[in-house]
């Protein structure tokens, strides 16, 4: 689609017409929820869509804005009765704002040609960049920085964007993970391992744990060394030209047929991962691949429950465990039981439901850093929560949800840990 | 005085006066603002209205009316727009007056049972703070969990439990109304007895916003049932529910629920909610009984042979509670799962006495057919509640226009088996052309006679109900 084509106008009038205003999503939306301004909800937002596709509204700053307000949380969509698909219509409203330019500024344009365009299009740039703060990091200069009071000649996004700097793993995914792990025991299935870009250089361990669990429970493990970003990012940020590219580029790498599984532990990829059909449904060399891909990207929780996953054996300490669900994975996939179901596995692991448990965390993707105060007031409820079941533990499956949390964590001193739910699995098998 | 009907459009000194008044934050005006408060929950209406503010005081709301008469402005009372008779579209130009943030519940008072909250509060937050000190609030129409209670009030909400406990109406003590002028009233209190004067606070009820803004609102709240059981019987023919029905009610017994689903909407309901109803049938009854272990017992016993001497598929009992919850849930979800099959979704809620239920299930049956149209019906069967709902599409002008003829017909049916044209969604703009003909002269005269003695200006949700 070239930039001149109108996103909304060109979608199905059916996507558009299928919300019939009930306001049931309203309870469910974040930052309804936290404003009672109608703009800010699914419903509202929902109708400046279908106005700019009827040509009762321009695509305004305001409008272009108020998409990038929305957490993409999708909690709407599981409330929604009329079954509207929010997460196409809020893709295509945000490439709508970008192709119309509305929000073009020198600084953006920048930000966004490094991120989107250079950083996670080719992950060999992200990785020269994780180690340029891995060294920063391990030779002490990081706290150095902080100490010496030097940050406080930055502007103060600055400063809190440096307090929000992950830190980065002592080895990447493919100084862990062989090219080839064998299945422990008979091999039962071929599954290929999606290392994430993020994910490989803030949780490399937890790539490493999944393969590791993964092996344990019969599947020979694919891991390339050299991957790619599942495009999400793209897709979120209203780039859909490049998300397809990625996206073609992973179909070739991991020729769905060859595999039983193609397997992701984070929910906000595997939530885009699922979709590529819909993506390339235009793209005829591509499109019945897309389609095969779609059934066989699984995530970790849910194949592991498929296939019978192996309980670990006894002793270890008694622990309280509570699980705050990662929104792309309770509501763009809908899977809520199986992480708890692996949990429960666990011996001597108690799990203790979390009141609201699927309202998000505010990390959204890079929503934390491009909405910070609502990101925070979000992650503050959070924590709240977490605090209120006593636990020891927190358990969830996305990587921007474990950052969020292990940030907060940090800046509340609060005694948490936050693990991935397979970490936890392969820990006690390793016991 | 002007007379009444000429309002004028908003200039930019009411504007700033209601920032003033407001703060900044609180007054709306940007386009992209305004389009969201456009439309409330029913389908095919839509128009801008000048403004959209946000009162958190009454207060305030007494400043906004009073401003809004000085300078002759329509002002629009909304809560979270979810009603299903246009009650709360804007009308041109008018001034939007949300009560979304005044959403406090002030107190629950345990000695008399009573519970006092703003106008704003949802209705699902009545309902947990009355559950989590033992008591309930059982009027739960299908918006419960958004809509509030102010705009329950102001339309006298039903719900699922109606036929045992009645609507809205039945649990409000009392009223703090702001009347145009911005005086505010109370009406009715904390005393189960009270018959000093006029009760204004029954006027105020159902009202729909043309007599004065509600902002506080007395709830009689009552002991929580100790059991309940929830029954779901299915059925080959629509009538065979219907008799069900009738038989129940005929052997006395009074269920705090009796739904019923066609097969379009199971269908629906069942594509959304995933709660395992049965798809091979062609009407669902959802039956609830609650009250003390013993009868309930009872009652659910004598529900279930009713329904299988009326020949029913199936009858299955809830397991638990949670199994309960669910089912209900799923059935408040009936309307907007019927979106699911067709771009607009139109439905009504002419009610009649539940002795005509199965010659009004017929009649609303043979209307479809006869106007090519297709139809979902689900509703409140136990109080003679039917929400018949066409599957259509607004572009379609054609087909829209059919709608409206059955609509016709169908009202003209209800009002002549000794039913209304609206049980429990209001008149709005949607049956405002069929108030005259079932109220009659008498009752229109008194009505507008009693409008204008309260809006003498003609300010308050202006072009609703009736002119």
């Amino acid at each position: 689609m070239t930039a001149s084509v109108s996103h909304l106008k060109g979608l199905d009038y059916s996507v558009v017409q299928q919300c019939m205003h009930c306001g049931l999503c309203l309870p469910t939306c974040p930052t309804y929820d936290a404003t009672k301004i109608e703009r800010h909800s699914p419903r509202g937002r929902i109708s400046l869509m279908r106005a700019i596709a009827d040509d009762r509204l321009d695509v305004t700053r305001t409008f272009a804005n108020e998409m990038y307000f929305c957490l993409g949380c999708l909690a709407c969509m599981t409330a929604c009765p009329a079954g509207v698909n929010y997460a196409e219509l809020f893709e295509h409203a945000r490439a709508e704002a970008e192709s119309s330019g509305v929000l073009k500024s020198p600084k953006r344009s920048l930000i966004r040609a490094f991120a989107i365009r250079w950083l996670f299009m080719d992950l060999r740039h992200l990785r020269f960049v994780g180690r340029v703060l891995r060294l920063y990091q391990q030779l002490g200069l990081q706290r150095f920085v902080r100490r010496c009071g030097v940050l406080k000649l930055l502007p103060k996004r600055l400063r809190e964007l440096e307090a929000i700097t992950p830190d980065i793993q002592p080895k990447f995914s493919a100084e862990l993970i062989a090219p080839l792990t064998p299945a422990a025991g008979r091999k039962k299935y071929r599954v290929a391992m999606l290392i994430g870009c993020a994910q490989d250089l803030i949780f490399s361990d937890i790539n490493r744990d999944t393969v590791e669990v993964l092996a344990r429970n019969g599947c020979e493990v694919i891991t390339p060394p050299e991957q790619l970003c599942c495009g999400s990012l793209h897709a979120h940020n209203g780039e859909w030209e490049l998300a397809r590219q990625l996206a073609r580029k992973q179909l070739e790498q991991f020729p769905p047929d060859q595999f039983d599984a193609i397997i992701s532990n984070a929910g906000g990829c595997g939530s885009h991962l699922k979709h590529y059909h819909k993506l390339l449904a235009n793209d005829p060399a591509y499109r019945d691949r897309a389609e095969l891909w779609d059934k066989k990207i699984k995530d970790i929780h849910e194949w592991l429950i498929e296939i019978g996953v192996r309980p670990p054996a006894n002793h270890a300490p008694e622990q309280v465990v509570t699980y705050h669900e990662s929104c792309h994975l309770a509501h763009g996939q809908k899977i809520t039981a199986q992480p708890r179901q692996l949990l429960g596995l666990i011996p001597n692991l108690k799990l203790v439901e979390l009141p609201e448990s699927t309202w998000c965390c505010g990390s959204a993707g890079i929503y934390n850093i491009v909405q910070p105060e609502m990101a925070g007031q979000l992650l503050d409820r959070k924590l709240k929560h977490i605090q209120s079941t006593g636990a020891s533990i927190v358990a969830n499956g996305n990587p921007g949800c474990l950052l969020q949390l292990i940030n907060g964590a940090k800046q509340q001193g609060l005694n948490v840990r936050v693990v991935h739910p397979v970490t936890l699995l392969a820990e006690a098998y390793r016991r | 005085m002007l007379p009444r009907q000429i309002l004028m459009s908003l200039g930019p000194n009411i504007l700033s006066d209601l920032r003033r008044l407001l703060g900044a934050d609180n007054v709306l005006t940007e386009k992209e603002d305004l389009i969201p408060y456009s439309f409330d929950g029913t389908a095919a209406l839509q128009q801008m209205p000048g403004c959209v503010v946000f009162a958190r005081t009454t207060e305030q709301v007494a400043g906004v009316l009073r401003l809004a008469v000085q300078t002759r402005t329509a002002v629009v009372t909304r809560g979270s727009g979810t009603g299903l008779s246009g009650g709360s579209l804007p009308s041109p130009d008018c001034i939007v007056l949300c009560l979304a943030k005044m959403d406090r519940i002030l107190e629950l008072d345990r000695a008399n049972l009573t519970l006092l909250a703003e106008a704003g509060a949802t209705t699902q937050a009545i309902a947990d703070a009355a559950v989590a000190a033992g008591l309930f609030y059982p009027p739960d129409p299908g918006s419960m969990k958004i809509s509030t209670i102010g705009g329950n009030v102001a339309e006298n909400s039903g719900g699922l439990r109606g036929l045992k406990y009645g609507v809205t109406r039945n649990y409000v003590m009392g009223l703090e109304v702001v009347l145009p002028d911005g005086e505010v009233l109370w009406t009715g209190n904390k005393c189960v007895k009270d018959v000093a004067g006029y009760s204004l606070r029954d006027l105020f009820i159902g009202s729909e916003g043309t007599l004065g803004v509600i902002t506080r609102v007395l709830l009689k709240l009552i002991p929580k049932p100790a059991a309940k059981k929830t029954l779901v019987a299915t059925f080959v023919q629509m009538d065979q529910a219907a008799q069900t029905v009738s038989d129940i009610i005929a052997a006395q017994v009074i269920p705090c629920t009796l739904e019923f689903l066609d097969r379009t909407t199971i269908h629906c309901v069942e594509d959304f909610a995933k709660v395992g109803l049965p798809l091979d049938c062609e009407a669902l009854l959802l039956m609830e009984t609650d009250g003390h272990p013993g009868p309930v017992a009872e009652e659910a016993a004598k529900m279930e042979e009713i329904a299988r001497k009326n020949g029913a598929k199936e009858v299955r009992v809830a397991k638990d509670d949670g199994e309960a919850a669910k089912l209900a849930t799923a059935r408040r979800s009936a309307f907007s799962a019927l979106a699911r099959v067709s771009p607009t979704t139109i439905l009504e809620d002419a009610t009649v006495p539940r002795s005509e239920l199965a010659k009004m299930i017929r009649f609303v049956a043979a209307v479809a057919a006869k106007y090519k149209l297709r139809i979902g019906t689900f509703g409140h069967m136990g109080d003679g509640n039917l929400h018949p709902t066409f599957l259509t599409d607004e572009r379609n002008q054609d087909e829209m226009h059919r709608v409206e003829e059955a609509f016709k017909e169908i009202f003209t049916e209800a009002i002549r088996l000794g039913g209304t044209i609206t049980g429990e969604h209001g008149i709005g703009v949607s049956k405002k052309s069929f108030l005259p003909k079932f109220a009659g002269d008498a009752q229109m005269r008194v009505m507008r006679e009693l409008r204008r003695a309260l809006d003498p200006t003609g300010i308050l949700n202006p072009g609703k109900m009736f002119d």
